[in-house]
């Protein structure tokens, strides 16, 4: 293989790996405050995307952006208040329905909406066949907006959880939700905020993959299998092993193009999320005394 | 100060508490014994919230909490160090203290809470020498501390503690002891559940006995550390042995 194509299938990997990333940080953040899966993670990406598309006929491409995630925080934070804060002392299989449930209705909303067309955000630089060469290989501009938003709010994340007075009871409410409540915090806010800031990264994240990937109504239910993945593969709840894991996931399935029919892509994630289950349940970062400490 | 008439509280259809009344006074040290079941942990989650009572009531410096969301009992000025220490054991020490102030960010403003931050590693300084270490990495004795310099961050005046000995060893347990006795020299209030009778009682004001979910049996800790059917369930003391024919 040349470095030209090496550096080329890298970036592709990078791409990817950084939006598997970004579904994955998602699911942890609510995983954490709340003990589940949010099955409607995918269709955050897909409103966020679908929305900005819409907005920007009538308004520049940052403000579509801006506005459109801030619309999906809007719609996680309904969707939280309507479905899940008044459950007293509900079962986590029935919360995960609930988001599954959820992630269907708002599917179809938006087939109702935006029907089966295929839309695409325009390049954020430049256009298709703009390129700029790194190492000889040919890389499109979005390919770095990519990795340089995605890269962004991952560090903005970890300064949020780690530096604010939210972010630290949000980890609080993570580590231990009674003992939380007995500090003071409002653990039901949290995981309002939980559902937030998920609901917003995924949309930025579907906005700025949006050129490359395209959109339609249902490109949430492939970028939640792939999210889901990523977050067992570095360790259900961890952010930064999701990354990793995001980036490990992305790579593989392009590096795998060389050898495999790019139709079999796609079977990359399902057979690393089963090996994963088989052998390492607590993901590659994980440890075993953690996993039993989880409900899900 | 703390008012409880006639509660009843329990676990789905399992009745735990059977018309529990009890009250502590300002300044006051109250422990309540009991063995193992007899309810003393789930009186301590009714009051604080965690646990809904089914009936009765509890008053609060004259305020009504009966079922009260935990979150907000803490910001009238009542806190609870839970049983077994429940640290936010992935955060630093310091960052554990600090969410124990939670309710004051907007009351106190930081430098009120700065001050009481160095009080707190005043009284306990193996916390102060470990602020950056991770909770869980703390021995348990460390966290028992912790735990306590957390509710005390939260600027409450009266303290309830559900077992703060327990799993520790004497010479720590001794430590916690002085500490709480303390406490009521800066003007709290505490009410403490323990399995450890002898120690508890001899640190307080008054004591209540809790048998299968009943107060038995309540007066100064003096006369209860007298009392012989006392002695005999919870002092561990054999006095048939000491009987002289």
């Amino acid at each position: 293989m040349s470095t030209e194509l090496f550096f080329q299938y890298i970036a592709a990997g990078l791409t990817y790996g950084f939006i598997y990333a970004i579904v994955a940080i998602g699911f942890n953040i609510i995983y954490n405050t709340t003990g589940i899966i949010n099955f409607a993670q995918g269709e955050f990406v897909m409103l966020g995307s679908m929305t900005a598309i819409t907005l920007n006929a009538f308004m520049p491409l940052p403000l579509a952006i801006l506005l459109s995630v801030l619309i999906t925080m809007i719609v996680g934070a309904i969707m939280e208040m309507l479905f899940f804060r008044w459950l007293e002392s509900p079962t986590v299989l029935r919360m995960i329905i609930i988001t599954i449930g959820l992630s269907i209705i708002i599917r179809e909303i938006a087939l109702a909406i935006w029907g089966e067309n295929v839309r695409a955000l325009p390049y954020f630089t430049g256009n298709e066949v703009t390129s700029v060469s790194i190492f000889g290989a040919h890389i499109s501009p979005q390919v770095l907006w990519v990795i340089g938003i995605c890269s962004i709010v991952v560090v903005a994340l970890q300064m949020f959880f780690k530096f604010t007075r939210y972010g630290r009871q949000m980890r609080a409410c993570a580590a231990n939700r009674e003992a939380a409540r007995l500090c003071g915090i409002n653990a039901k806010n949290m995981v309002t905020l939980s559902f937030v800031l998920s609901a917003g990264i995924g949309a930025l994240a579907g906005c700025v993959v949006s050129p490359i990937t395209y959109s339609q109504y249902n490109m949430g239910v492939p970028l939640a299998i792939k999210g889901f993945t990523v977050a067992i593969l570095g360790g259900l709840g961890n952010s930064m092993a999701a990354v990793a894991g995001g980036l490990v996931l992305g790579i593989l399935e392009s590096f795998s193009v060389w050898i495999m029919p790019s139709a079999y892509k796609d079977a990359i994630s399902i057979a690393i999320l089963l090996l994963i289950l088989f052998f390492r349940p607590g993901g590659l970062f994980g440890r075993k005394e953690e996993l039993a400490l989880k409900e899900f | 100060m703390l008012r409880i008439r006639n509660i009843e509280a329990g676990y789905g259809s399992i009745r735990v508490l059977r018309k529990v009344s009890l009250h502590v006074n300002p300044g006051e040290i109250v422990t309540i014994i009991g063995a193992n079941g007899a309810g003393k942990t789930t009186l301590l989650k009714a009051v604080s919230g965690l646990l809904k009572t089914t009936s009765g009531e509890i008053r609060f410096k004259g305020n009504d909490i009966t079922n009260i969301p935990a979150e907000r009992l803490v910001s009238l000025g009542c806190v609870l160090v839970p049983e077994g220490r429940q640290v936010f054991s992935t955060m630093t020490v310091k960052e554990n203290l600090m969410l124990g102030a939670t309710v004051r960010y907007r009351r106190d403003g930081k430098e009120t809470i700065e001050k009481d931050l160095e009080r707190i590693y005043n009284l306990f300084p193996r916390l102060a020498e470990r602020q950056g270490q991770l909770a869980g990495t703390l021995s348990g004795g460390e966290q028992q501390m912790l735990a306590i310099g957390r509710a005390l961050m939260s600027g409450a005046e009266l303290i309830m503690m559900d077992e703060p000995s327990m799993g520790l060893a004497p010479v720590i347990v001794k430590e916690i002891f002085k500490t709480i006795s303390e406490l009521r020299n800066e003007g709290k209030t505490v009410l403490l559940v323990e399995q450890n009778a002898r120690a508890a009682l001899s640190i307080s004001d008054r004591g209540y006995v809790i048998e299968t979910g009943r107060i038995v049996l309540q007066g100064p800790a003096e006369d209860l550390l007298e009392n012989r059917d006392v002695q005999r369930a919870y002092l561990g003391r054999d006095l048939d042995a000491e009987v002289e024919l």
